[in-house]
């Protein structure tokens, strides 16, 4: 275990001590005094790896991350676990913009709300499923091109409108699960709204057990009340607008 | 009857069979990988609408008994109306769709390279002869310093001091542009590999990811990062010895692409690491980079995932502002920038952008040069020039322009058997090279074509050196970017500028 101060160090420099402390085998960090620094976590392996973050990280958290688990106690910025492959990030407050771009595996929870293109060509793989979990609301290009994995927006103590502008637009995989019903009319024509099944319950049950647990809040507040499934009306949307010369 | 033969649409090309000399032995029918050839009984039958003239029938067939004659009564001549649009519309009423092809352009653009001559040493300047004197053809592509530090040994010897950021050892100034498996197949792809380790040049996965069978060729690779971030992971990042950022092509400057669900088998499935069946879509823009500052945010991700050991290049189409655009590029960190002119080859691209986008790789290699060296930043990216290459001649010019490198990619499939047919989007690929189905896959034998391949630029790469010696030069490294070696005909005063070369003659 090290814990380094992070106060007023180049990101550079920061990261290259993570590095350098995985090498020699040290297991968990305690980062003190995060203030934007980009790129905590890039690329580095290894499941019994934990960072716990206390400030507020830079863009690129996680960036093709491969197993490692961040704990985030404040706000995070944009492209949380961009590209991620295995791993899992939690964060206690928000996340900026681009979550989860292209995740092909792992676990991004975050507490409160996200910004603008959450999840966007997210895409499941084999036994490899990338799952966002986002407790408040996000901004619009919601799942844009998603082609696998699961989304899941609970809208807490959000009384408008969970949905948003260009909401799944080109979805061709995966899932998404609402707590919360929307204007489906105003959305998407790629993909499709269901009640979410038993099959659905117990598997968001799973996730969110794990979410609740991670923040410290009841399942039973999270679960009550019906859910909301959005799948993709084809795996192949643009088949049909191509012809050959 | 066909599906075809519901089309008003006549056939585009005439697969004519001698029956006098046809020896009935079918294998037509085995090669064809569009289906035109079938057997009627007691002879062979061509369905004309389904020739695309791929030529690989009348190059195997035993007999010389068939010939591929471009349809001769179909369309009246007709220099507004071309058969070129009347076949469009057609098809376009028909289908109501987007019209999509392989290959580059087939317009009749001017090709810069064609009126561009190089110059010779005559009595005042003695040439070399490079059969006996050493030519160096050896091109190190990155970031190099913009002042080297010196420090001295014990031995009072020179040591360097400054610390080289990561570099590319090219052998000889060729690379392969990025081709992807499931855009071509593994058997082109092991061809590749096999010519350029065997060079000692690199090629480029494209967005499909890297196959097991290419993990040995590491050093020999570039992977590519592309939009829909096939197959892209932390260990992924780290088997090539650089990392390429696409932004665009020069085929399809501005869209991304769309690999069709049926091509999306088992193996293709496991490498770009999606499902099977499912469309894999590369959005037009990366969703994270919509600047120039997100831009330098991604080179620095994979820089950071990569501890700094690897050069990061950045693939852009050549477009309007290409010299402020790559001079943003250069400033963003990438250590290489690849520039695809208009003319570029792709696997599938709508021929509105293919034809109508994009400029000639000439005139913005010329005008990306003199920016770089105007803002005394041309050290800080080498250069690679694409958009078809098709001779050495051609490399040489591109160097004399001012690339460091030039990529290799139509014609590396030519040399497959590639007959630029422009159908690599329908996956029916006679040749085995842009298609995935094993059966026609499985002729592409990778060790035969990766010799010819390694043959075609050691000949291109000792016409270089017959050059350089004729130009007294006896390395590469001296050629680059000097274009008083260049003179332009039948050029205009505007492209003579654009192109920063004088007329031939002064
Ligand atoms: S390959 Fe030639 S000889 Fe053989 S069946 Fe076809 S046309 Fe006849
Ligand atoms: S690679 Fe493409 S252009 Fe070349 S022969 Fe095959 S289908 Fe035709």
């Amino acid at each position: 275990m090290i814990t380094i101060d992070a106060k007023g160090m180049y990101y550079r420099d920061l990261n290259r001590l993570i590095r350098e402390g995985i090498a020699k085998g040290v297991k968990k960090f305690f980062l003190e005094n995060v203030n934007g620094q980009y790129y905590i976590g890039d690329g580095i392996k290894g499941d019994d790896i934990v960072i716990n973050v206390n400030g507020v990280p830079g863009n690129d958290l996680g960036a093709f991350m491969d197993g490692p688990t961040i704990i985030v106690n404040d706000n995070a910025q944009d492209n949380v676990g961009n590209t991620m492959n295995a791993g899992k990030i939690l964060i206690k407050g928000d996340a900026g913009d681009v979550v989860g771009y292209g995740m092909r595996g792992g676990r991004i929870y975050i507490l409160g709300n996200a910004g603008y293109r959450v999840g966007i060509h997210m895409k499941g793989y084999n036994e490899q499923l990338p799952v966002i979990i986002i407790g408040g609301k996000v901004g619009s290009f919601f799942a844009e091109y998603m082609a696998g994995g699961v989304i899941i927006l609970l809208g807490l103590n959000d009384t408008g409108d969970t949905g948003s502008d260009y909401f799944a637009v080109g979805m061709h995989g995966g899932v998404i699960y609402l707590r919360k019903k929307i204007d489906f009319s105003k959305y998407s024509k790629e993909v499709e709204l269901y009640e979410a099944d038993d099959n659905d319950m117990a598997f968001l049950k799973k996730y969110l057990s794990e979410y609740a647990d991670s923040f410290n809040i009841s399942i039973e507040d999270i679960m009550g009340g019906s859910f909301y499934k959005i799948v993709p009306s084809s795996a192949r949307p643009y088949a049909h607008l191509y012809t050959s010369a | 009857m066909t599906k075809s033969s519901f089309s008003s649409i006549q056939s585009e090309y005439l697969a004519l069979i001698d029956h006098t000399k046809c020896v009935r032995c079918k294998r037509c029918i085995q090669n064809c990988g569009w289906g035109t050839y079938s057997f009627g009984g007691d002879k062979i039958i061509a369905d004309h609408f389904k020739c695309v003239a791929c030529g690989r029938c009348y190059t195997y067939c035993p007999e010389g008994a068939i010939s591929i004659v471009k349809n001769p009564t179909v369309i009246r001549e007709n220099y507004n109306w071309q058969e070129y649009h009347i076949r469009n519309i057609w098809k376009q009423s028909e289908t109501g769709g987007i019209v999509i092809s392989g290959m580059g352009t087939t317009f009749k653009y001017k090709k810069y390279f064609d009126h561009i001559l190089l110059d010779a040493c005559q009595v005042t300047n003695p040439s070399i002869d490079p059969l006996r004197e050493p030519m160096e053809l050896k091109t190190y592509l990155g970031k190099k310093p913009s002042k080297i530090e010196l420090d001295f040994n014990e031995e009072g010897e020179p040591v360097l001091k400054t610390k080289m950021p990561p570099q590319i050892e090219l052998q000889t100034p060729f690379v392969f542009g990025a081709m992807s498996y499931g855009s071509i197949s593994l058997n082109a792809q092991k061809a590749v590999a096999l010519a350029a380790r065997a060079l000692g040049i690199v090629m480029n996965t494209g967005e499909g990811g890297l196959h097991d069978d290419l993990i040995p060729f590491g050093k020999n690779i570039i992977v590519q990062v592309a939009s829909g971030r096939f197959g892209v992971h932390r260990d992924y990042l780290n088997s090539g010895i650089a990392v390429e950022i696409k932004i665009g092509q020069g085929a399809k400057p501005g869209i991304g692409g769309h690999l069709p669900g049926e091509k999306i088998g088992m193996d293709i499935s496991r490498t770009r690491m999606i499902p099977i069946g499912t469309d894999a879509i590369s959005p037009a823009p990366h969703h994270d980079i919509y600047s120039i500052e997100d831009l330098r945010q991604l080179i620095f991700a994979i820089k950071e995932a990569t501890n700094y050991e690897k050069p990061v290049s950045v693939k852009v189409a050549a477009v309007h502002n290409i010299a402020a655009i790559v001079s943003g590029i250069v400033r963003a960190g990438a250590d290489i920038v690849y520039i695809d002119g208009y003319t570029g080859g792709t696997g599938a691209a709508p021929n509105i952008i293919k034809d109508h986008v994009g400029i000639p790789i000439e005139l913005a290699l010329a005008q990306v040069d003199e920016r770089l060296r105007d803002e005394g930043i041309r050290n800080e990216a080498s250069i690679i020039a694409a958009g078809s290459i098709r001779s050495s001649a051609d490399a040489v010019k591109a160097i004399t322009l001012g690339a460091d490198a030039v990529a290799i990619g139509t014609a590396a499939l030519i040399v497959m058997g590639c007959h630029v047919c422009g159908r690599c989007n329908t996956g029916n690929c006679s040749w085995g090279i842009t298609t995935q189905r094993p059966e026609l896959v499985r002729r592409l034998d990778p060790e035969v074509y990766g010799e010819r391949l390694y043959n075609l630029i050691s000949a291109w790469s000792h016409e270089i050196q017959e050059v350089l010696g004729a130009m007294g030069v006896n390395s590469i490294e001296s050629l680059r970017g000097s274009r008083e070696r260049l003179r332009g005909i039948e050029l205009t005063d505007a492209e003579l500028r654009v192109l920063g070369i004088k007329h031939a003659g002064l």
